[in-house]
């Protein structure tokens, strides 16, 4: 589709794997590298196994696959530090992760236990758990968009150089709140990074009915604020344009929109079996595995082993299996605690 | 020295005091900062305060109260201003699912206080004089308070600016500059969900807040004129209810009167009425009667406008005819 709009900020052109690769020797430590594989591979094992309970009916409501966006949501994560916030969406389950949740909260979560982040109130990803300066999203897509601003600002008045991150889709893109948000974000410069999630799909809806506009970054151009577009599947690239736009949000340069492109690899939930994505797009975007392409880096690189993968595989299989077992033991809330808690003290 | 403040001047001198008291407090919204305020509530303000504490945002309210959810959730105290009520539409996604929710299920408190300046009477038409309080009040985790007098005003205000939940404060537009009365110089609160009697009877009592008050005192003294001894309780807390003041009136008197500004169908009174029949009916006279604007739009014309809003000579109406029953 042709572009109209031109970007007057610089775009980076996905670059070869190679040239990330080395362009962030003395950024990431070979230790570093094995994390984010790491973390990947633990999204989508986590996702594996909530998708089986799914199918047995131990899930209370839907599960969500990140499959295909597993380098988005932890090469944009890996860029944050402690201190600093995360807004993440329902696709981005690594992101947890990377940020500190552990897999016992996130399964308890999943399977709306008493002993969950929520006490039940809410499932999967939807939590805030302050501590680790985690917020989950709501269902409403882009709502929490300008929440994720309010945060920013007040750590903009508070001027403690906290930065805030969050994400949308391609769909959740075309909501207001989006837009809002973005006009505060960037008329007050808030440290703020919106990574939009472009994973071809809003449920049934390709983005051709979604958008005309070339890259969903082009919308940058409307705010006045850097817009950049990267190979989504790729999570040194990802981790590295994040990185770029964190720094410059601490540094009180304002926002920056950063497009992911990627794949959503599932249906829009596990009901769902996506019978209307064409089975040949999949199958092209089956080569661009975040995972796999990783994996082979890595492993050209001298940093993984066959055997290291397998290890790691069985160990991380063993730790969700034993969370499962212990969440599903775990009783759910007594009902009359539904009551209680509308109201702070 | 007590003194005599205009009800926008409480409104203003809450806030004021809050803002000097506890530097977390701020406050965002169009056109308060250098402007004022488009009713002068901030006047002032960001002269003594600053551009950090009072915040002129872009036309956007749903980044307003998201924003303001958001400083909540970082641990500030902000109060966000809707030009007028009925804009708050615009941000309604933000309040009810965002920032009412937010507590329930994640525990994290939202000290956050909504301004909405409401109300008929002035003129404004369809979309400049709404009274919204229903839908806030069927939203749990919202809180909702709505002041009649100066005192009320005040108090509330810095009730509202103290409490770590979201308050929706519902400032009558009318009452701004029409309504005087004496605050004191120290400092006091209104605490939110006590109703207060504005007048003492034993014949009837009319439940109401807002304008409703000052119609139904003013009718009120007429009647007492003829032997007829009305109870006037207003509410000030529209959510939660303080429903041991209205039921008691109502055990004392046998028969009511609810009047709100906002139409009928849908409104707080048919609540209020509910919880009349179910917890005091052997104790009531006479049916329970509601007043309220019409279920049509708010009209433009003087003389729509004037025929859709209640008045003070609608509830005295209304009031002998409960009283002959």
């Amino acid at each position: 589709m042709p572009s109209t709009t031109k970007s007057k900020h610089k775009k980076s052109s996905p670059a070869p794997k190679q040239t990330a690769f080395s362009s962030l020797n003395g950024v990431l430590k070979p230790d570093d590298y094995l994390k984010l594989y790491r973390f990947m591979l633990l999204m989508r094992e986590f996702e594996e196994t909530i998708l089986k309970l799914y199918q047995q009916g131990k899930i209370v409501g839907g599960a969500y696959s990140g499959r295909g966006n597993e380098a988005t949501a932890v090469g944009s994560t890996f860029a944050l530090e402690k201190t600093d916030y995360l807004f993440p969406l329902h696709r981005d389950i690594g992101a947890h992760f990377v940020k500190g949740q552990t897999v016992r909260n996130m399964m308890l979560q999943h399977l709306g236990r008493a002993g969950s982040l929520t006490k039940g109130r809410d499932g999967t990803g939807h939590y805030a758990d302050p501590k680790l300066r985690i917020y989950g999203n709501i269902s409403h897509l882009g709502a929490m968009v300008p929440v994720a601003c309010g945060v920013a600002l007040a750590s903009k008045l508070r001027k403690e150089k906290n930065v805030v991150m969050t994400y949308i889709g391609d769909g959740g893109a075309s909501v207001g709140e989006v837009h809002e948000g973005l006009m505060m974000a960037s008329t007050m410069r808030l440290p703020f990074v919106l990574i939009i999630e472009n994973n071809q799909y809003a449920y049934s809806t390709p983005i051709s009915k979604q958008f005309i506009v070339e890259k969903l970054s082009d919308r940058a151009i409307g705010y006045g604020i850097p817009g950049i577009t990267v190979d989504g599947t790729d999570v040194l690239e990802v981790y590295r344009v994040c990185r770029e736009a964190v720094e410059r949000a601490r540094k009180g340069e304002g926002p920056t929109i950063i497009e992911s492109v990627t794949m959503r690899m599932a249906g829009h939930a596990a009901h769902d079996n996506a019978w209307y994505v064409p089975k040949l797009l999949l199958e092209q975007w089956k080569k661009k595995d975040p995972i796999g392409q990783f994996e082979k880096l890595l492993m050209d690189e001298g940093i993984l082993t066959t055997q290291k993968k397998e290890s790691m595989l069985a160990e991380m299989r063993s730790v969700l299996e034993a969370e499962a077992q212990y969440a599903l033991e775990q009783p759910y809330p007594p009902g009359e605690q539904a009551s209680e808690g509308v109201y702070a003290e | 020295m007590p003194k005599i403040l205009t009800y926008i001047e409480a409104i203003s001198e809450g806030l004021r005091e809050e803002m000097r008291r506890d530097p977390s407090v701020f406050l965002l919204g169009e056109d308060i900062g250098t402007y004022g305020g488009a009713f002068k509530v901030t006047k002032g303000f960001f002269d003594e305060f600053g551009e950090n504490r009072v915040i002129d945002t872009v036309l956007a309210e749903a980044a307003i109260i998201g924003a303001a959810t958001g400083a909540a959730i970082a641990g500030m105290r902000p109060v966000a201003e809707m030009q007028f009520a009925d804009f708050v539409t615009n941000g309604f996604n933000q309040i009810v699912n965002m920032t009412a929710k937010y507590h329930y299920r994640n525990f994290v408190p939202i000290p956050l206080v909504v301004r909405l300046p409401s109300g008929g009477g002035i003129r404004g038409g369809p979309f400049h004089s709404s009274n919204p309080e229903a839908w806030f009040v069927h939203t749990p985790g919202l809180k909702v308070v709505a002041p009649s007098t100066a005192y009320d005003a005040k108090g509330l205000i810095k009730s509202a600016v103290r409490d770590n939940n979201p308050v929706v404060y519902l400032e009558h537009k009318y009452l701004y500059r029409h309504i005087k009365g004496e605050v004191p110089d120290n400092d006091y609160t209104v605490p939110i969900g006590k109703a207060d009697i504005k007048r003492e009877g034993n014949d009837i009592s009319v439940i109401t807040y807002h304008t409703g008050v000052h119609w139904a005192l003013e009718a009120a003294a007429t009647l007492s004129n003829d032997g007829i001894e009305v109870e006037v309780i207003d509410l000030r807390t529209l959510l939660p209810l303080d429903r041991e003041t209205i039921l008691n009136s109502v055990k004392k008197t046998g028969k009511v009167l609810i009047v709100h500004e906002a139409s009928l169908t849908g409104g707080i009174g048919g609540e209020i009425a509910a919880i009349i029949s179910e917890n005091a009916f052997e104790h009531l006279d006479a049916p329970i009667r509601r007043l309220a604007s019409l279920d049509t739009l708010i009209p433009y014309a003087p003389t729509l406008e004037d025929y859709f809003l209640p008045n003070t000579q609608k509830v005295s109406d209304a009031l002998r005819n409960l009283a002959r029953y």
